[in-house]
Formats: structure tokens, sequence, C-alpha cells
């Protein structure tokens, strides 16, 4: 039997991924950012999932305006890397776990979560920032990773509580995957944020610490929270919490958070992360 | 009928919703265009020819000339589509985030560094209505 073991949240800042592919890493407006995964990172390194689940949302690189999916998976066997503008980044292709990824939409659609199927699909910072933040940069990424796209770009958005119910059905597929695998999922994107307009640049410390805190306290109080409060509150692009609640419904009831790292400003944002494990193992 | 919108209320922000998308569905779509380095080349050889080939209104191919990026954004645009415009020109989302809050790069730069623009007093348009 397969089993989500553990789930990771994690901004997905394209600032970052450049600063890093840039050789900036090191500088001193970065290094605390590198340096928050450091433990995160050797955290990944030793618990080696076989599979990782990238809840993301893509940024107008693989679906424009032309399909907007609200939920989509991506199914094939390799995804490769976006240009978004500035040329591709410089990491490896991203190899997907189609066998897995089918039985996932087979299940979940019973569920009534009805994916949209990717069998083709170029992925951007929203998937490959938080494997560089976890994974360093390797020759190629230690292992299959499935991306599951959240349309957070066009309003409104799918509601917390949507995105945590989808987090379960997916928790209750892979359990009946009836192979041996090691689950990690990631929620990405966030924390408070917005990039647009004379408001650009909006962050709330004391909203992302108690969203921070309640992962692990009081998560049915995140599935309430309404999209106005997100966009009040956090900023027009803070929206993208959502897809943690994914990450967070796909663990169980009881975790323990065993790493949190917090960091303004990486460019416009407020760079949240966290490691929650399942307490049973 | 339309759905309520208590977002408007939002000061400073365009919430780029289902009905903005239709708006600007061709001045995002041209944005897009700009991820093919190709197109980023005829676009900066000739950026008037090139918008032509869109059928955009004249008021989001002038936002587009003038680089205004929050009246693409009124027009329909959204900004991880008006961003590749940003990137063909090489400015960093957040040279284009400090144009768009009317400071200078430094003062933007300063004001995040500093913890960001605090939620109290940026909730409500009524909360704006003193501004300069």
């Amino acid at each position: 039997m397969a089993r989500i073991v553990a789930g990771v949240a994690a901004s997905h800042i394209p600032a970052v991924g450049a600063a890093w592919d840039n050789g900036k890493a090191g500088e001193p407006y970065w290094r605390p950012v590198f340096e928050g995964f450091e433990r995160s990172k050797e955290w990944i390194a030793k618990l080696k999932p076989d599979v990782c689940i990238v809840v993301y949302n893509d940024h107008a690189s693989a679906f424009s305006l032309e399909i907007i999916p609200t939920f989509a998976i991506g199914c094939a066997a390799e995804f490769p890397i976006a240009d978004e503008g500035w040329g591709p980044r410089p990491v490896p292709p991203v190899k997907g776990h189609p066998e897995l990824a089918t039985h996932i939409v087979q299940s979940v659609v019973l569920d009534e979560f009805d994916l949209t199927v990717v069998n083709k699909m170029e992925v951007d910072h929203g998937l490959t920032v938080p494997l560089t933040l976890m994974f360093g940069q390797p020759k190629e990424w230690p292992c299959p990773v499935i991306p599951i796209s959240v349309n957070v770009v066009v309003y409104p958005v799918p509601t917390g509580h949507r995105c945590y119910m989808l987090g379960r059905a997916i928790r209750k597929a892979v359990e009946s995957f009836d192979k041996n695998l090691r689950v990690v999922i990631f929620g990405t994107g966030g924390m408070s944020h917005q990039l647009q307009g004379p408001r650009a640049g909006l962050i709330n410390r004391e909203f992302d610490t108690r969203f921070l805190d309640n992962l692990t306290r009081d998560p049915q109080s995140l599935v309430k929270i309404s999209h106005f409060e997100y966009l009040r509150e956090t900023g027009s692009e803070g929206i993208e919490m959502v897809m943690w609640l994914i990450m967070r419904g796909a663990l169980d009831d009881e975790v323990r958070e065993v790493r949190r790292f917090y960091h303004v400003p990486a460019s416009n944002t407020a760079l949240g992360h966290i490691i929650l494990e399942n307490t049973r193992r | 009928m339309s759905l309520p919108k208590e977002y408007d209320d939002l000061p400073g922000t365009v919430v780029f919703d289902f009905d903005r998308a239709r708006q600007g569905y061709h001045l995002n779509m041209f944005c897009m265009s700009l991820m093919k380095p190709e197109n980023r080349a005829a676009f900066k050889a000739n950026e008037r020819a090139y918008l032509d080939k869109w059928p955009m209104t004249e008021e989001q191919k002038q936002s587009v000339l003038k680089r205004d990026w929050n009246g693409m954004l009124a027009l329909g645009g959204n900004i991880y589509f008006t961003s590749k415009i940003a990137a063909t020109d090489g400015l960093s989302f957040q040279q284009i985030a400090a144009i768009m809050t009317g400071s200078t790069q430094e003062q933007y730069a300063q004001m995040m560094l500093k913890g960001g623009r605090p939620v109290a007093g940026n909730r409500s348009k009524s909360e704006w209505k003193n501004r300069g």
C-alpha cells in the first residue's frame, strides 16, 4: 500500500529561483532564504520519498486563457521546464509517475473530484522553485513528481473547503494504490503577497503566523477562511494559500510540525515554509 | 444578474475574475505569445506592428506601448500575463510592482525590507479617500 507520510508547504517565488540560478544564493539579501531550507533539505534527503505530489499553480505558462482547469493532474512521464519569458530555468526536467497519477485520477473522479487529465504540459516556477528549495541542484530530481495544478489566477479560485476535501480524496487514492510507496505532498504558493496595483507589497505577518499555527492546531478554522478574507487580509495573490489546504487535507488529522520558516521579504512576498509529518508512520 | 463583488471595495487592487478575463482575453494572449524568443524579438523590433496582429482594443494597445502597467490591469490584463512584457523588457516583478505603486525602486524595496505594506489602513477604498 502507498502512504502519504508528510506534507511540505513552501512559497514558490520566481525571484528565489532566479537568485539560485544566477548564483546569487550567497548574497546577503538571499542567503537567509536558502539557509532557512538547509535543515529541510536534510530532512527530505533522509526521508527519501518515492514520489512527491506537488500542488502548485501555473502562471500563464502551460495554461493560457484558452483552457482554465480548476484542478488538473499531470499524468505524463516527463514535464519539460517552461520558458516564462527569460528562457527556461536551468533545472532538470521533471519526471512524472504516470501509473500513480492515473490511479489517483480514477479514484478521485469516483469521489466526485473531476480532475482534468494533462498528458502534455510544461511546468513553471510554481512547481520548480519548491523543488529547488528542498532538493538543491541535483543532476536529476531524486524522485518522480506528480503535478497537481490549481487555478488561482482567475477568480473565483476553488474554495479552501473544496481544496481540503480534494486532499482527503487524494489521500484515499494513494492509500488504495497497491505498491509500497512513501509519498510526500507539497502545497506551494503564498504566503501573504500582492503583486499588482497600487496596493502591491502587502504583507500580513499576523495572518500568516496564525495560518501556520493552525495547520496543526485547528485546520478546520483555515478551511472556513473566505475568499474575501484572503484577498483583503493577505493581498490579491495570498489566496494561493488554498493550495496548502490540499496538502493539509491529504495528511492525517493528527500531524506534528517538524520544521517552520518564515521570512519577509523575498521580492514582493512573505516566504512561508512548514513541514508536517503524520504521527502514525 | 451578476454575483456580488465585495472585492471591488479593495483599494489599489484589480481582482482578475472571469469577467475581466473575457475583457482582457486578447491582451493576455498577446502577452502569452512573448514566451517564445522569436516573438519577443518580433515585438521588440516593431511593437506597434506586432500589436496590430492581435484583435485588441486601441486603448489596450496604447497601455502596452506606454507600459502603463496599472492601465493594462484596468483593461483586463492579468499580472502573470503582463509580467511577460516586463520580462521582455528585462524588468523584474519587483521593478514593475514598484512602478504600479507609484514609488521609486528604492522606496519600494525599503518598504519590503521593513516588512511590507501593512494591512491596516489598506482594507477598504474608504481608507484611501484622504490619500493625496
